[in-house]
């Protein structure tokens, strides 16, 4: 065994916990399944009348319908983990303040072993199966080899601005001490805007105009529509810009946040 | 019953103790699914209709899709959570009460904050009914009415199926959230949308369509047959099969808890 990084060995332990839950996978597998399905024949009916006015590819639609599903815990926004929100509740937290790493660090390289062992869980036997399904349903092929290679990338900008949004709401915990308010609101909002319910192209011209530039467009809707090449050429490098913009800049407001609260923290409980 | 309403009481005065967290989370009920209020509103502004539907006839069938489960939810909620009841053993000490098992799972809990749902689906009957085409007479305001009973019934019947599978399971099992929760999400349309492998699906095994496709074609005017409009009288025959496998539970039922 050798001496791991602290960031990595915390995402090293979180994967293996994560790993755990094998039968409640397989189900989250199954219900996938079946919500992919069901979205895919809700955009076939609608391409079926209106082809000449649907906004992007059906083939590059239903990728995004599959990718979606199979990266679902890595992309979501509501992938918390409540242990923390009890940790700032009963003053758990300043064991954490004890260890020799930074709290932002650690927290953010938690939430992102989360995701991905959860992912990693799922992913395969959607994608398998999904590219394997007969031709207007199937998971399509990438566009290109540099389309992928720029989805995979993207991808990971994407994990990296979900988790930095998640640990705003974490440490928002300092000044609230209940998150509940503030995730019921916040989360039904993200999920809507992001495009995870409806796609980014399917929302009104001036909505998804503006929606681009902002965090939310910086999340699922980027590597997913990048994938398909629905996203490409000039727009391809800007968009990847601004996934880079928005994961600095969330985590410097992440890690301000958390600053702050700290230096006011008053310990709960005893 | 009266033991029912004391408790309905019991469980209205309990939530307004609390009365900020209970008005937030109303709101982020009416916010979850004023997405699906939202997306629809969205798919039909751009492209006129799905499967032939108008957006004022998709919000009439949101609308009661949406009622029905926010009324079974919010009254059936103990069933919802009996997975923890069975886990924790809590089931040994509602045997030991001298009342019905039943009732006393219905009386467990009674979420007043799912209306912030109820609230939402209203709102999208109303405009479905002033935007839809529908000549409004007693007989189709009584199918209306029927459609959003019979969405409850079907609603509440899984509920109960759901709280039957964990005699077996202990877990609750996720998968059948895509029979309540999923269908919430994608009921929001007329169920032939989904093409007719799905439409059979929803007739014969779990009969959603009783209450959602068969009345509304009635409502719409879509077909000769005004029987059709009577279908959500037939729901509470899918009550029979999960309270009977209820039963079955309850008499394999070994305590789990110490």
């Amino acid at each position: 065994m050798g001496r791991f990084h602290p960031h990595l060995s915390f995402f090293r332990m979180q994967l293996i916990k994560g790993l755990q839950y094998r039968t409640a996978a397989w189900a989250g597998i199954f219900t996938q399944f079946f919500w992919g399905f069901m979205q895919i024949q809700l955009y076939r009916a609608l391409y079926a009348a209106h082809q000449s006015t649907f906004p992007m590819a059906l083939s590059g639609l239903v990728s995004y319908i599959w990718l979606r599903q199979a990266f679902l815990a890595l992309l979501n926004t509501w992938s918390y983990e409540y242990e923390l929100f009890d940790m700032i509740l009963s003053g758990n937290v300043a064991l954490e303040l004890c260890r020799p790493v930074g709290l932002y660090g650690m927290w953010f390289a938690r939430n992102a072993a989360l995701r991905v062992s959860r992912a990693a869980l799922r992913c395969g036997p959607i994608l398998i199966i999904s590219a394997l399904l007969p031709a207007p349903w199937g998971l399509n092929p990438p566009a290109s080899w540099g389309a992928f290679a720029a989805f995979l990338l993207s991808l990971i900008l994407t994990l990296g601005v979900t988790c930095a949004m998640t640990l705003i709401v974490y440490f928002s915990c300092f000044y609230t001490l209940s998150s509940q308010g503030l995730r019921t609101v916040l989360d039904p909002v993200t999920e809507f805007l992001n495009g995870a319910i409806v796609p980014l192209p399917f929302m009104p011209a001036w909505l998804s105009s503006v929606l681009r530039y902002t965090p939310f467009g910086a999340m699922v809707n980027a590597p997913l529509r990048i994938y398909s090449g629905d996203i490409r050429g000039m727009e391809l490098t800007e968009t990847l810009l601004l996934q880079v913009f928005w994961l600095a800049a969330l985590t410097g407001l992440g890690w301000l946040i958390q600053h702050r609260g700290l230096k006011r923290l008053c310990l709960q409980g005893g | 019953m009266r033991l029912y309403l004391k408790f309905v009481a019991m469980h209205l005065k309990r939530s307004m103790a609390y009365k900020q967290s209970f008005f937030m989370s109303t709101l982020g009920q009416f916010l979850i699914s004023f997405s699906a209020f939202l997306s629809m509103w969205f798919l039909l502004s751009r492209f006129g209709t799905v499967g032939g539907y108008t957006l004022g006839e998709c919000m009439l069938c949101a609308g009661v899709t949406l009622s029905g489960f926010s009324l079974a939810e919010c009254f059936f909620r103990g069933f919802d959570r009996f997975s923890g009841i069975v886990k924790s053993a809590g089931f040994d000490r509602v045997m030991l009460r001298p009342r019905g098992l039943m009732l006393q799972v219905l009386c467990d809990d009674i979420e007043f904050a799912r209306l912030g749902k109820l609230i939402q689906s209203i709102v999208m009957l109303a405009w479905g009914v002033a935007r839809s085409p529908v000549a409004w007479t007693p007989w189709r305001a009584l199918v209306l009415l029927l459609m959003v009973a019979g969405g409850t019934v079907i609603f509440a019947a899984l509920f109960i199926l759901y709280a039957a599978l964990c005699f077996f399971t202990l877990e609750g099992l996720e998968v059948v959230n895509i029979f309540t929760h999923g269908m919430r999400e994608y009921g929001v349309y007329p169920l032939d949308v989904y093409g007719g492998g799905i439409l059979k699906f929803c007739t014969f095994v779990i009969p959603y369509a009783l209450f959602q496709y068969y009345p509304l074609m009635a409502l719409l005017g879509r077909t000769e047959h005004w029987f059709l409009g009577l279908m959500p009288m037939l729901t509470p025959l899918f009550l029979i099969p999960c309270a009977a496998l209820w039963q079955i539970g309850v008499r394999r039922y070994k305590s789990a808890g110490s």
